[in-house]
């Protein structure tokens, strides 16, 4: 027997957010896919500290802005649990390096590299270092999402 | 004992550390206060903070009891306004005259304000009292953009508070750079240019010529010396201040040609029965101090002074090191190279924002500096360059990235450099206060040498030499709380709690090192919360909160979260059950009864959760705190309204006590239970807390733990009446919260507990610390100040935008978070299965065999 349920419509929460105040300056955040430079969100949308997910294609970055304001740009994937939650760490130090926590089993990942200080593989055997985007941000007018520039 | 008269003028700062000193010191005077402001004295150097949230009573200085505790008469908002030397009088505004045997003026500065047309226009603002930030604050709501004039420290810290209140924000500074005082060219390039990228428009060399005004008289813009134009309708001076000697100058003292009351090594002016400190004396090296340190060297030489003790200011280092708008920028010692011969030695990464310059003299010591972007160094350089002891790593090395072979770190500091500027105390000194005095700990250390306790930026540097120190000596060395704290989070609590500290980034730049981690950030955000600084996802606290409590649910193995609405005491209606099965199904979530008498619902995607919530919260459910260190659930039996054994309404207690202190914020779960007869069936002596009815009352249980290492619980108290059992349980909980350890259950923390059980009864029961009132007042203020963090989170636009799978596609869900079914129910699919995604909450089929 098979039972299909449905999304009941009525509960659905608005999530947009008021515009910002008109005056302010916007910065867009730009991550390079490889070819191109996709506006992603804007700097404002994030949290010192905190990261956000990106969609990039088919790939998911994890998208950090530091407390110094600084951006990185790394895989969401986290090697050791194979989920897709890195974007949902948190930012700290060991010693002189800036790290990632993964929020599943508290890994930490240099990022500035992308290498993990706790292991060198994943229990896979695949190499638990993450992958690594350029990431900017630049003054902007509006910001439709996901378009890419020329 | 006749007491002598001494009139302080000025509640400032430096007023407030001369009354401490003076009251530290057995004396004869009887102390009244002049204060102008409509408050006793605040920390004005954090008056900034003000704008994020840290309220007056916070930045307070000066304790509520202090005046009567010293006997001081206080009268706020009575300034003096005149002197009569030869009747040594003070009359003040309200008419009052007072006679002195000593005068001490603590009067401060104001702030320059240049003649230019229309300064004094509506919309023109000053910097320098809580007053004139709430006038700010009231100016930027009808405001679009702003204008600072003055580049400066101040400058950049008022830019950067109309910045955060959405203003777009220009600085215009008359010198050809940025901080001209603090930094060199290089390092006002970096600056700027780490400011602009913020978003502020920054115009050097440029003077105010004119304020131009509407015709309503409001400010509107200004004409620039450059030619240029600003608009703004928001305008503030910073341009300097001015010692505030009128009332020395109206009777005759001796003033500076360029302003301040001329005063001697003691602090005493040309009368000697009058002493002026602070920012209003220029002191007998011949310079007005506009930085609290040598303030508070000379509050500290007057006090001395005037009790019989010797002392002298002969000068100060006027080394700074400071945050603004997130840059960190410092200047120590001769940091423009104005020593005949002195050398430069730089490094410079404007992709990274970094600027460092060392100026070092020919023979190898160094001079001074500049460090803008990364100022790590500055605790250790400061005293080096202050010491003028010789390099014994080459300069190079010390402003090199550690990544590229930079040694700052290794650095040892010789005994005699000073290790705290704000009262002169060397490394030698606090070696000696470890090794001599038995100084056991950093709070010893401070006692006994005062080292730390002023600005405390050298508190970190103190931190690693007084453990060195033990180390050497054998002592173990107590451990704190991470890499970046060297507290226990008990000690932290209480610097958090005296200090009235409201950010983790405070905290950390006071009292510890580098960015934090997954230990302290959760740590301190829990110790804020405990204290009761608002939603736990609102400003700086939303960065520090690990997952579970960024999003208010507990993260499970697939990326997918557990949600858990309240049940108090496990009472749960029919209709409450048919509301949570309804919603389970709606969004095709895993359900289970918890041991802890509730349900917990499986399987939510992250962009699920606010729906999920709308409709929990709908239904009149609140947050279960399942993802917090906080109370989890208070279990009860039916009891006597059901059971044949029972003799006390277990369910009604175990209810009305998880209202009580649901959401409290504690160093690790709390769980609770109440039976109602000594058959036990809700296994309260397992808990942290456990009540157990009796014929005559409730037996209350603490210390209690199941799962990995079990403890049976220990009777506190026996046969409490309603009352006294809620007040006992209370304390217990507050005074566990103060003093135990990250992620300390109750358990371990009796264990470890000085003086155990007999030891917490006097406490919260005989009240042997006198503590009580303290205890019960803050657990007044968590039941009175405590809301529903998902409902409060749902009326919030702001706080749902973290709850979207992607940034920049938040209506798509995750594609990776993917379940297959089993025993009617979905779990998350293993890396080899193919599993579905719950397209927009739900069309999973179940059921498929
Ligand atoms: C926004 C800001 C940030 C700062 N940041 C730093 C920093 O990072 N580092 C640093 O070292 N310093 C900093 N300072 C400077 C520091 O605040 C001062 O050096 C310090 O407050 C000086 O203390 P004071 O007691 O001499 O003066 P104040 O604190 O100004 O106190 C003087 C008091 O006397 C009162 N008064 C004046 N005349 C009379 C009268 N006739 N009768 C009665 N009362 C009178 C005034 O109202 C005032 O309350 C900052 C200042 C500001 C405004
Ligand atoms: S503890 Fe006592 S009152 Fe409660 S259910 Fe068991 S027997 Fe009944
Ligand atoms: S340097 Fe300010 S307290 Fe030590």
């Amino acid at each position: 027997m098979t039972e299909t349920l449905t999304f009941d419509a009525a509960v659905a929460v608005d999530v947009d957010v008021a515009e910002p105040v008109a005056a302010r300056t916007r910065t867009a955040v730009e991550i390079h896919d490889g070819q191109h430079w996709v506006q992603v969100c804007e700097l404002d949308e994030l949290l010192p500290g905190r990261g956000v997910a990106v969609l990039l294609g088919a790939e998911q970055v994890a998208l950090f802005r530091d407390p110094a304001d600084g951006l990185h740009a790394l895989d969401n994937r986290d090697p050791f649990s194979g989920a897709h939650v890195l974007s949902r760490g948190l930012l700290g130090s060991r010693g002189p390096v800036q790290v990632l926590v993964s929020p599943m089993l508290k890994q930490a990942f240099d990022l500035d590299t992308g290498r993990c200080l706790d292991e060198d593989t994943a229990p896979d055997g695949s190499s638990a270092t993450l992958r690594r985007w350029p990431v900017r941000s630049r003054p902007s007018q509006a910001l439709p999402d996901g378009v890419r520039e020329p | 004992m006749t007491l002598r008269d001494l009139v302080l003028v000025g509640h400032g700062m430096v007023g407030q550390r001369f009354l401490e000193a003076l009251f530290e010191r057995p004396h004869d005077w009887r102390v009244t206060v002049l204060a102008e402001e409509p408050r006793p004295a605040y920390d004005r150097v954090h008056l900034t903070s003000w704008f994020s949230g840290t309220t007056a009573e916070e930045l307070s200085l000066c304790p509520p009891s202090f005046a009567e505790e010293n006997g001081i008469d206080l009268r706020l908002g009575d300034p003096a306004v005149a002197v009569d030397r030869a009747a040594r009088t003070v009359t003040t505004r309200s008419g009052a005259v007072l006679g002195y045997d000593a005068l001490v003026l603590a009067t401060g500065s104001y702030p320059f304000v240049p003649p230019v047309p229309g300064h004094d226009a509506e919309g023109c603002h000053v910097y320098r009292t809580i007053e004139d930030l709430e006038a700010i604050r009231a100016g930027a709501e009808r405001a679009r953009v702003g204008a600072v004039v003055g580049g400066g420290l101040l400058g950049l810290e008022a830019a950067g508070a109309l910045r955060a209140m959405g203003l777009e924000t220009h600085v215009v500074e008359f010198a050809p750079r940025l901080m001209a005082l603090q930094v060199d060219d290089g390092g006002g390039r970096v600056l700027r240019r780490a400011i602009e990228e913020l978003g502020v428009v920054v115009h050097t060399g440029a003077g105010t010529q004119s304020i131009e005004t509407g015709e309503d008289g409001a400010v509107r813009g200004m004409a620039l010396s450059d030619g240029s134009s600003v608009e703004a309708d928001l305008v503030v001076f910073s341009a300097g201040v001015r010692p505030r000697d009128q009332l020395a100058r109206d009777c005759g003292l001796a003033v500076g040609e360029r302003g301040g009351i001329v005063v001697d090594e003691q602090c005493r002016s040309s009368d000697p029965r009058i002493s002026a400190i602070g920012e209003c004396a220029l002191a007998a090296d011949g310079r007005v101090y506009g930085l609290v340190a040598p303030g508070y060297a000379m509050a500290e030489v007057a006090a001395a002074e005037l009790t019989g003790a010797a002392g002298a200011f002969t000068g100060a280092d006027t080394s700074t090191k400071l945050k603004l708008l997130g840059v960190d920028v410092a200047s120590f010692g001769d940091a423009h190279g104005a020593t005949p011969g002195a050398l430069d030695v730089l490094y410079s990464d404007s992709r990274s924002g970094v600027y460092k310059k060392l100026v070092v003299h020919p023979d190898g010591r160094l001079l001074g500096g500049v460090l803008v972007g990364d100022a790590e160094s500055f605790a250790t350089l400061r005293p080096l360059a202050i010491g003028g002891a010789p390099l014994t790593v080459p300069a190079e090395q010390l402003i090199l990235p550690a990544s590229e072979g930079g040694a700052a770190g290794k650095l040892e500091l010789p005994d005699d450099a000073v290790v705290c500027s704000c009262h002169n105390v060397s490394k030698g000194a606090i070696r000696a206060a470890v090794a001599e005095q038995g100084c056991a700990s950093i709070p010893e250390v401070k006692k006994c040498t005062k080292a730390g306790t002023g600005c405390g930026s050298c508190l970190k540097l103190m931190g690693g030499i007084v453990s060195a120190e033990l180390q050497a000596a054998g002592v173990e060395v107590a451990k704190g709380l991470c890499e970046h704290f060297a507290h226990t989070r008990s000690e932290l609590y209480e610097i958090v709690r005296v200090k009235g500290i409201t950010s983790f980034a405070r905290l950390r730049d006071e009292h510890g090192t580098g960015l934090g981690c997954e230990i302290c950030k959760p740590a301190v955000a829990s110790i804020l919360a405990s204290l009761g600084n608002g939603h736990i996802l609102d400003g700086e606290q939303g960065a520090l909160q690990d997952t579970n409590d960024h999003h208010l649910a507990n993260l499970q193995r697939n990326g997918s979260y557990s949600v858990v609405p309240r049940v108090p005491g496990g009472e749960i209606t029919p209709q409450g059950l048919i509301t949570i099965g309804e919603i389970a199904r709606d969004f095709g979530l895993y359900t289970k009864i918890t041991g802890g008498q509730r349900i917990d619902l499986f399987g939510a995607r992250v962009d699920q959760l606010p729906a999920v919530w709308a409709r929990l919260v709908d239904a009149g459910f609140e947050s279960g705190h399942a993802y917090g260190k906080a109370l989890r659930t208070v279990k009860s039996c039916v009891g006597e309204t059901w059971c044949r054994f029972g003799v006390q309404d277990s369910v009604g207690l175990a209810i009305e006590l998880e209202l009580r202190y649901r959401g409290l914020r504690a160093p690790h779960k709390l769980k609770s239970a109440v039976s109602g007869c000594a058959r036990e069936c809700a296994e309260a002596q397992s808990k942290d807390f456990g009540v157990i009815a009796t014929a005559e009352g409730w037996n209350l249980y603490v210390g209690g733990n199941g799962g990995m290492t079990p403890r049976h619980a220990d009777l506190l108290a026996k046969d409490l009446d309603r009352d006294t059992l809620i007040r006992t349980i209370d304390r217990f909980l507050m005074f566990y919260i103060r003093t135990a350890d990250r992620l300390e259950r109750t358990a371990p923390w009796l264990d470890r507990l000085e003086g155990g059980l007999d030891h917490l009864r006097q406490v919260v029961l005989e009240d042997s610390l006198g503590i009580a009132d303290e205890l019960d007042q803050m657990m007044a203020r968590h039941v009175e100040t405590y809301q529903d963090e998902w409902a409060a989170v749902l009326a919030d636009p702001q706080r749902l935008r973290r709850f979207v799978s992607f940034v920049n596609a938040p209506g798509t869900p995750d594609p990776t978070v993917r379940f297959v079914p089993e025993r009617d129910q979905i779990r998350p699919a293993r890396p080899d299965e193919d599993g579905h995604v719950l397209i927009g909450g739900t069309s999973l089929e179940v059921r498929s065999r």
